[in-house]
């Protein structure tokens, strides 16, 4: 197994949401502070290793017919479990996110590894997976929020670094239009644009290696 | 007559003020998967509409008379996804029996809407919001009009994306989202608008 290889891919080459273009609508949605963007990422990794592990488990006993129904039905019951702790527990976190928090069932990357990884990996393989991929998903989330936050209020850490954050743009500065639906999906969709960038800039090095042995 | 406002007032907000993909980011995925030619972008707003209509119905009737009735409140995401999956794959057995012609044109867009964030946001929005039965059903079948209508607009707009003429990283999907934004931009000027 190679973790060093599984990570560069779930960060880079083959990210969740910037390379495979997976849940996007919490993507969008929820990165409007760093807080929001870093308690969502760890909730959905945290269940996506859980999910994977379980699924990973029981692939020879779920019928194949109706794994698609039973995936869901796991993941359900940790999303569930991830809610309840953050209502006990994280109450501001769990006001914050709404109705993201429960829509992570039907978030497209962790039934997306489910059915592509851990339905035909071993325990340990798929946990690493879930881990690898829980990280592309928050750092691209937190990579979002950064930028968000800097251009539509002008802070840096709302609510990590007490409630305001620290404020680097003076107050009028901020264009309020990033931190609405708008600038989501312009934020997005340039991220998503560098990464094609990079992504075909290390395809062609790599190319020009090989040609060179 | 009350009523007939709050319904009113329900719909305009659920079509435009907030609209489920552009406002409320519920849908992405459908919206951006099945937005490239224009008559399958109705077809699936026909199909969103319409399970929308059946999810709203089926999954508040379930939450009084099962959870609420029981004190399972908290079971509500894992019942919800359930009901939806089962009702989706009704729909879909009782379409291609009794209305052959509807079956064929939704084709593969039914089996899709399960994993369509806006159906069951717009369950546990229902149960958030406090919503009666019928305004349950009218918040239901409005959402999916929005849903339809956002992505109708934007394959209409996407068709003409295809050949222009843009920086190599942005063709494709990046380009397809800011076009998005910018609807979501021209979408944000009815926020604020009330009517009574």
């Amino acid at each position: 197994m190679n973790f060093k290889k599984q990570l560069k891919e779930g960060l880079l080459t083959n990210n969740p949401v910037l390379s495979q273009l997976l849940g996007m609508c919490s993507t969008m949605a929820i990165t409007t502070t760093l807080f929001n963007g870093i308690g969502m990422g760890l909730s959905v990794t945290i269940i996506l290793i859980c999910s994977n592990v379980v699924i990973s488990l029981l692939r020879k006993v779920i019928p194949d017919k109706i794994r698609i129904a039973a995936y869901i039905v796991i993941i359900a019951g940790f999303v569930t479990m991830v809610d309840l702790l953050l209502k006990a527990f994280l109450p501001a976190l769990s006001d914050s996110l709404g109705v993201f928090i429960p829509l992570i069932v039907v978030n497209c990357i962790i039934l997306g590894r489910a059915e592509s990884y851990a339905s035909k990996n071993g325990i340990l393989a798929s946990a690493v997976d879930g881990l690898t991929q829980g990280i592309g998903y928050t750092a691209a989330l937190v990579i979002m929020c950064i930028i968000r936050e800097l251009l539509g209020s002008g802070t840096f850490g709302k609510g990590v670094f007490g409630a305001d954050g620290i404020r680097i743009l003076p107050a009028q500065y901020p264009a309020l239009m990033i931190i609405l639906p708008v600038g989501g999906f312009l934020t997005l969709g340039c991220l998503i644009a560098l990464t094609q960038w990079v992504n075909r800039k290390l395809a062609a090095r790599e190319a020009a290696k090989e040609a060179a042995k | 007559m009350s009523i007939f406002i709050t319904l009113f007032t329900i719909s305009l907000n659920a079509i435009l003020a907030e609209n489920f993909i552009l406002v409320k980011f519920l849908g992405i995925c459908p919206f951006m998967g099945v937005s490239k030619k224009l008559d399958t972008s109705l077809g699936m707003g026909f199909a969103v509409v319409f399970v929308m209509a059946l999810a709203s119905a089926a999954t508040w009737a379930v939450n009084e008379f099962l959870l609420v009735s029981l004190g399972l409140e908290y079971m509500q995401t894992v019942v919800f996804i359930l009901v939806i999956a089962a009702l989706v794959q009704f729909v879909e057995m009782f379409l291609q029996k009794v209305m052959p012609a509807l079956y064929q044109a939704l084709g593969i867009y039914l089996p899709l809407i399960t994993t369509n964030c806006a159906v069951l946001g717009v369950a546990l929005l229902n149960i958030q919001n406090g919503y009666t039965f019928l305004e349950s059903v009218v918040y239901g079948i409005t959402g999916g009009i929005g849903f339809t209508l956002a992505i109708v607009l934007f394959s209409s707009l996407r068709e003409r994306l295809e050949d222009c003429d843009c920086p190599k990283a942005f063709k494709g999907f990046p380009l397809a989202l800011i076009a998005a934004g910018l609807l979501a931009l021209s979408f944000m000027g009815f926020s604020g608008f009330k009517v009574f």
